[in-house]
C-alpha cells in the first residue's frame, strides 16, 4: 500500500501521518502497566475455581498466611464487593458458590511473585462439585438456574430485561409490521440456524492492574491496562460505596484492548488486595492461562432465522432470535444481547420483521465486548442466510442485495430513517464486488473440474453496519492549552490502545488551527485527575465524537486569540483571519500576531500585558438519542452508522481443507479519511481478526464445562503465515454532515462480516454451506466427507460448547 | 505489644529460597556481572535486573514472541530461557538497536510502514527481524513469514510488517554497504 495515492483537499486532514508514539514504541521507551514498578509494590496471585459449578464448603488458607513474605490472604467469605455493569450479578471474589472455571476464590499478595505464587499453592479448598448448566439449551430449559437470585438482582431498568426464574439475564426485542402475514404470503421462506464459539479478544498484554488503596481514607489510585478509565473509576467507586473523586485512575501504555478492557476487571481484587496490606501498591499481572480461564471472552452465539421473500428477490419478511452464550455473569453481554436489536437484520429495508434477543447465563467464563460487539455474529447469521435465499431464488447474490439494501427513505427497524447523510452500503458492496471482479456464482462443472487438480477458487461477499452502541447521553471532553511557543496540547478523555485517538485528534487540531503536525500535542498517559471526561474508548465513536469535540475546543481558541488580536491590532475580531501560525487581518495580511506573543497574553512594548495564558476546552454530546421502547424496539439508538461491505477470493484445498486467503477487498462508507495510513492499519488488522473467527479460533469446553484450550498453543490466533495475500482497502467518502470534515468511526467494522464472505466463498468453491464457524481444516474435510450440502453442527461432531 | 514478629523474615525467606548463580554477559554492548537465582528467566533478568522493560511478557511460554531478544546472533524466547544460559553470551534487546543517538533503519521503517498499534509485540519483532536481516539481508517474502511466524501481534494484520521488513531490507542493502 502506497499511502502517498490517498487524495485529499485539506492540508492536515487525510494526510497518512505516521502515530505520533511510533518512537517511543519502536525504542522500548513506551511503558506499559506491566512495566511499572512503585516503591514497596507488592505482588498478587490468585487461586481460580477448578470447577464450573460448585459449592465452596470451606478455604483453609493458614499455611498461606504463615509463609513468610506474604501481606496479605483474602477470600470471598469476608467480603461482599459488588462489580456488576449493567447487572449486579458478580462479586468480586467468589463467595460460597463459583461460576465458572476461572473464577476467583481466594488471593494473596507478597514480596515477590514467587512468593505469591508459593502462597496460593498452599491454599486448601475443599469444593462440592455440582452439575453445571453447560449450555444455552440447558440454560433455557431452566432446571439449573446459574444465578439462583435472577428476580432480585439489581440491573439498569428499561434498558435491560432479566426474565423471572430463568437464566436470562437480558431479553430484548424489536419488531416493525406483520412478520407472521408477511411469511404467509412470501413465495418462499428459508429457515436456517448459524452459530459460532466463544473466542478470545487475546491482546498481547494482559489485564495488569496495580492499585493502591489507602487504608486510613477512601483514596484509591489505580495504574491499569484499560480501555475505559472514567466508567472504570465510576464502578469501582460505586463497587466500595466512594465517590468518584476518591479514585484517581491512570492508564499508561495499553498493549491491546479490543473491547476486552473496557469496564472493569481486576481492579476490585486488586483494592481488596492492597487494602489488607495496609496501603502497599499491588500489582496483578495475569498469566496468558489465566487472561483466557478467567478474564471476560465474545459470546458464543446462536442465531435462528426465518426469511421470507418474492419471487423477484424482494424480502417482505424476516424473523430472527439471537441466543447468546454469555457465560456466568452479564457485564457488557447484555449490551451486546441489547444491540443485536436494533442491528439485528443487517443493513437491510425489510418491511416486517422481528427479532428476539436473550443474553443467557451458563457455567462458563463469561462475556463482554469484542471488536463488532456483536455484529460479527449478527452478520454471521444474516450475512449467510443472503446467500442461501439467493441460493434457492437463483438470484445472483449481488442483484439479491442490492434489491433489499437500505437506501435514503428506508428505515431501519427501530424506525430510523436513512438520509443522503448517512452513508451508503450500496456503494461499499459496488466497490468490493467490482475489485475482486465478480461474475456470478460457479456453475457445478466448473466446480468439478477444479476438483480435479486438488484446489477449488471461490469467490463471495458480505455487507455490513454497525453504530456505537452507547448511552444516548455519553458524552466526552477535550482540553487544549497553548505553551508560550505558540504550540498546541491537547488532553483528551480517551485512551489511545494503538487505533491512533491522539495522532488523529492532533490532526484535526493542526486542520482548525492550521499549524504543523509537529506543534500539536496530545498527552499521552492519560490520568482521571487531569484529563477530562470521557465515557469509554469503545464503539469506533470517538473520531467522530472526540473529533467534534477537538473542533469546539481549536474554534474557542482561535476565537480567544482574535479577540485579544482585534485589540492590539485596533480591529475587530469579525475582521480578522488565522492561517501560518499568525493571528491576520483580512485586509492587510501583514497586520498580524504570532500565536506565540498571544499564547501567555499579549505584552505591550511598555510591558503591560492583556489576555492571558490560552485554555480551551471542547465538549460533544450525543444528540438526539433515546432508549428503545421494550415491546417494539422503536426509538433512536444510533447516532451514526458506519456502513462497509467485504470480498473474499479463496482457494480451499480439498484434500487437506484449509483455505488460502488470496484477497479480500473492504469497503467502509467513512464519510472523509482523518489518516489514511491508521484507515489502512485498521483494516488489515481487523481484517485478519475476522479471519481469525472466520477459520482459526474458537474456546472449547470439557464435558464438565472446563475450557481445554487455555494457551496460545491450543487456541491460536492468525500468524504471519494466515495473513491474506492482499487486501485492498477503499475508502468511500459520502460525508456524514455533522461528523468532523464528515467522518465516520471505522474502528471495528473491518472485523465484521469476514466470516461470513468466507462462507459464501467456500459455498461457491463447494456448494457447500457450512452454519457453523470456524471453517477449520477439520470443518471443511469433514464437509466434503459428509456429502451433503448443508453442514450443520451435528454434521461435524462438535465438541460441547460449539452448537 | 508486638502483633507478630517478621524480624528478618524476609532475609531468611531469600535466603533459604535462593542459591545464587553469578552471571557475566554482554547487554546491548555492556558486560554485566550479576548474582542471581538460578531459576530466574532470561526475560526477568532484563527486566527485573537491568530495568530494560523493552522487552515485554505476553504468554510466559515461548509461544508469542513478545519477549525475543538475540543471544549470539540467534533470536530466541527469552521467557523460556534461563539467564544462567546466557552465561558468556552476547545479548541484543529492543534498547540497544539505536546507535549514536539514531534509531536504526528498521526501526525507521516500521514507523513510516505503521507496522504497529498497541506495540507490545513490536520489540519482540523488531529483534525478530534483526536476527533475520542479520543472517539473511535479502530474504524473500516466505523466508520473512517463515522467521516472523513465531512472533504474534493482535493489531496490525502483519501486512504493514512484511512492508516494513522488505523496505528495510532494501534500504539495508543499499545504505549500510
Amino acid at each position: 500500500m502506497d499511502h502517498s495515492n490517498y487524495q485529499t483537499d485539506y492540508k492536515h486532514v487525510g494526510q497518512p501521518y505516521s502515530r505520533k508514539d511510533a518512537q517511543k514504541k519502536v525504542t522500548g521507551q513506551a511503558q506499559y502497566a506491566i512495566d511499572l514498578d512503585l516503591p514497596g509494590m507488592l505482588y498478587g496471585k490468585w487461586l481460580l475455581s477448578p470447577h464450573a459449578r460448585a459449592k465452596i464448603l470451606s478455604i483453609d488458607t493458614s499455611a498461606a498466611k504463615a509463609l513468610p513474605g506474604v501481606k496479605a490472604v483474602i477470600t470471598g467469605e469476608e467480603t461482599d464487593i459488588l462489580v456488576g455493569l449493567y447487572m449486579q450479578d458478580k462479586l468480586a471474589m467468589a463467595k460460597g458458590e463459583t461460576r465458572y472455571q476461572g473464577e476467583v476464590v481466594a488471593a494473596v499478595a507478597a514480596v515477590d511473585l514467587q512468593t505469591a505464587e508459593k502462597a496460593i499453592s498452599l491454599i486448601k479448598v475443599d469444593y462440592e462439585p455440582l452439575k453445571p448448566v453447560l449450555d444455552v439449551d440447558e440454560a433455557l430449559d431452566g432446571d439449573i438456574l446459574v444465578h439462583e437470585d435472577i428476580n432480585e438482582l439489581k440491573h439498569v431498568e428499561g434498558v435491560f430485561f432479566p426474565q423471572k426464574d430463568s437464566n436470562i439475564a437480558s431479553l430484548n426485542k424489536a419488531k416493525r409490521g406483520d412478520v407472521d402475514k408477511a411469511l404467509q404470503e412470501a413465495d418462499i421462506v428459508v429457515e436456517s440456524e448459524f452459530s459460532l464459539p466463544a473466542v478470545a479478544h487475546a491482546p498481547m498484554e494482559t489485564h495488569v492492574t496495580i492499585v493502591q488503596a489507602d487504608p486510613y481514607s477512601n483514596r484509591i489510585v489505580v495504574w491499569s491496562s484499560a480501555q475505559s478509565p472514567f466508567a472504570l473509576r465510576q464502578m469501582l467507586a460505586h463497587s466500595f460505596k466512594i465517590s468518584e473523586s476518591d479514585i484517581e485512575v491512570n492508564i499508561p501504555f495499553v498493549g491491546g484492548a479490543f473491547g476486552g478492557k473496557a469496564g472493569i476487571h481486576l481492579e476490585p481484587l486488586a483494592t481488596l488486595l492492597s487494602k489488607a496490606a495496609n496501603g502497599a501498591p499491588v500489582k496483578l499481572i495475569p498469566t496468558r492461562e489465566e487472561e483466557f480461564n478467567q478474564l471476560p471472552t465474545r459470546a458464543g452465539m446462536r442465531g435462528h432465522i426465518i426469511t421470507g421473500a418474492k419471487k423477484d428477490g424482494k424480502i417482505t419478511a424476516v424473523k430472527v432470535v439471537y441466543d447468546w452464550d454469555s457465560g456466568a455473569y452479564a457485564d457488557y453481554g447484555v449490551n451486546v444481547g441489547k444491540t443485536a436489536v436494533y442491528s439485528g437484520i443487517g443493513p437491510y429495508d425489510i418491511e416486517n420483521a422481528a427479532v428476539v434477543s436473550k443474553t443467557i447465563y451458563t457455567n462458563k467464563v463469561f462475556s463482554t465486548a469484542y471488536r463488532g460487539f456483536g455484529h460479527l455474529e449478527t452478520h454471521w447469521t444474516i450475512e449467510r442466510q443472503m446467500d442461501i435465499i439467493s441460493q434457492k431464488l437463483g438470484i445472483d447474490p449481488l442483484d439479491l442485495r442490492m434489491k433489499n439494501l437500505l437506501e435514503p427513505g428506508s428505515r431501519t427497524i427501530s424506525g430510523e430513517l436513512i438520509s443522503e447523510s448517512s452513508g451508503s452500503v450500496k456503494d461499499c458492496l459496488a466497490a468490493v464486488v467490482k475489485e475482486i471482479g465478480w461474475t456470478g456464482r460457479k456453475t457445478e462443472e466448473e466446480r468439478r473440474k477444479e476438483w480435479a487438480t486438488g484446489k477449488v477458487r471461490g469467490k463471495g461477499f458480505a455487507v455490513l453496519q454497525k453504530a456505537p452502541a452507547m448511552p444516548a447521553n455519553t458524552s466526552t471532553s477535550v482540553i487544549m492549552q497553548m505553551t508560550g511557543d505558540g504550540r498546541v496540547k491537547m488532553m483528551i478523555g480517551a485512551i489511545d490502545y494503538g487505533q491512533g485517538a491522539n495522532t488523529t485528534m492532533a490532526q484535526i487540531a493542526a486542520q482548525e488551527l492550521d499549524l504543523p503536525i509537529d506543534r500539536v500535542e496530545v498527552v499521552e498517559n492519560l490520568s482521571t485527575q487531569t484529563n477530562p471526561y470521557d465515557w469509554n474508548t469503545v464503539a469506533s465513536k470517538y473520531t467522530f465524537m472526540g473529533g467534534n469535540a477537538v473542533i469546539r475546543a481549536s474554534r474557542d481558541m482561535l476565537r480567544q486569540m482574535k479577540d485579544i488580536a482585534a485589540q492590539v491590532l485596533h480591529s475587530t475580531a469579525d475582521h480578522l483571519a488565522h492561517g501560518g501560525g499568525y493571528i491576520y487581518h483580512i485586509h492587510n495580511p501583514e497586520r498580524r500576531i504570532a500565536y506565540e506573543q498571544l499564547a501567555l497574553g499579549y505584552q505591550y512594548p511598555d510591558g503591560s500585558g492583556i489576555g492571558g495564558p490560552l485554555i480551551s476546552h471542547g465538549v460533544y454530546m450525543a444528540d438526539g438519542l433515546t432508549n428503545l421502547d421494550h415491546e417494539t424496539g422503536q426509538g433512536k439508538p444510533a447516532l451514526v452508522w458506519t456502513f462497509g461491505a467485504h470480498a473474499v477470493d479463496l482457494e480451499v484445498d480439498v484434500e487437506t481443507g484449509s483455505i488460502t486467503i488470496l484477497k479480500v477487498a473492504s469497503a467502509f462508507d467513512i464519510g472523509q479519511v482523518i489518516n489514511e495510513k491508521l484507515i489502512y492499519g485498521q483494516i488489515c488488522g481487523g481484517v485478519l481478526q475476522g479471519l481469525g473467527s472466520a477459520i482459526l479460533e474458537g474456546y472449547k469446553f470439557s464435558p464438565d464445562n472446563r475450557l481445554l484450550n487455555p494457551s496460545f498453543t491450543d487456541n491460536k490466533i492468525p500468524t504471519m503465515k494466515d495473513m491474506p495475500i492482499e487486501v485492498v482497502p477503499i475508502y468511500i467518502e459520502n460525508p456524514q454532515k455533522n461528523g468532523p470534515y464528515g467522518a465516520r468511526g471505522v474502528g471495528e467494522h473491518p472485523m465484521i462480516s469476514v466470516p461470513s464472505a468466507v462462507g459464501n466463498a467456500v459455498y461457491d468453491a463447494l456448494g457447500i454451506n457450512f452454519h457453523v464457524l470456524p471453517l477449520s481444516p477439520e470443518a471443511i474435510v469433514l464437509g466434503i466427507l459428509s456429502g451433503k450440502e448443508s453442514i450443520l453442527c451435528t454434521d461435524v461432531n462438535c465438541l460441547p460448547g460449539c452448537y | 505489644m508486638v502483633d507478630h514478629k517478621e524480624c528478618s523474615l524476609l532475609d531468611e525467606h531469600i535466603a533459604s529460597n535462593q542459591r545464587k548463580v553469578s552471571l557475566t554477559c554482554v547487554v546491548n554492548g555492556v558486560e554485566i556481572c550479576d548474582t542471581i537465582d538460578p531459576t530466574m528467566t532470561l526475560l526477568h533478568f532484563l527486566r527485573d535486573r537491568l530495568k530494560l522493560f523493552g522487552t515485554k511478557e505476553s504468554c510466559g511460554e515461548g509461544e508469542c514472541g513478545a519477549c525475543t531478544v538475540i543471544m549470539n546472533g540467534k533470536a530466541v524466547t527469552s521467557c523460556i530461557i534461563l539467564a544462567i544460559e546466557a552465561d558468556g553470551a552476547e545479548i541484543l534487546t529492543v534498547e540497544g538497536l539505536a546507535k549514536d543517538g539514531r534509531i536504526s533503519i528498521l526501526q525507521e521503517e516500521f514507523i513510516s510502514e505503521d507496522a504497529l498499534q498497541c506495540g507490545f509485540c513490536t520489540p519482540g519483532f523488531l529483534m525478530s527481524t534483526r536476527a533475520l536481516l542479520d543472517r539473511n539481508p535479502d530474504p524473500s517474502e516466505e523466508e520473512i513469514k517463515e522467521a516472523l511466524a513465531g512472533n504474534l501481534c493482535r493489531c496490525t494484520g502483519y501486512l504493514p510488517i512484511l512492508k516494513a521488513v522488505k523496505k528495510a531490507a532494501e534500504r539495508e542493502r543499499k545504505e549500510l554497504k
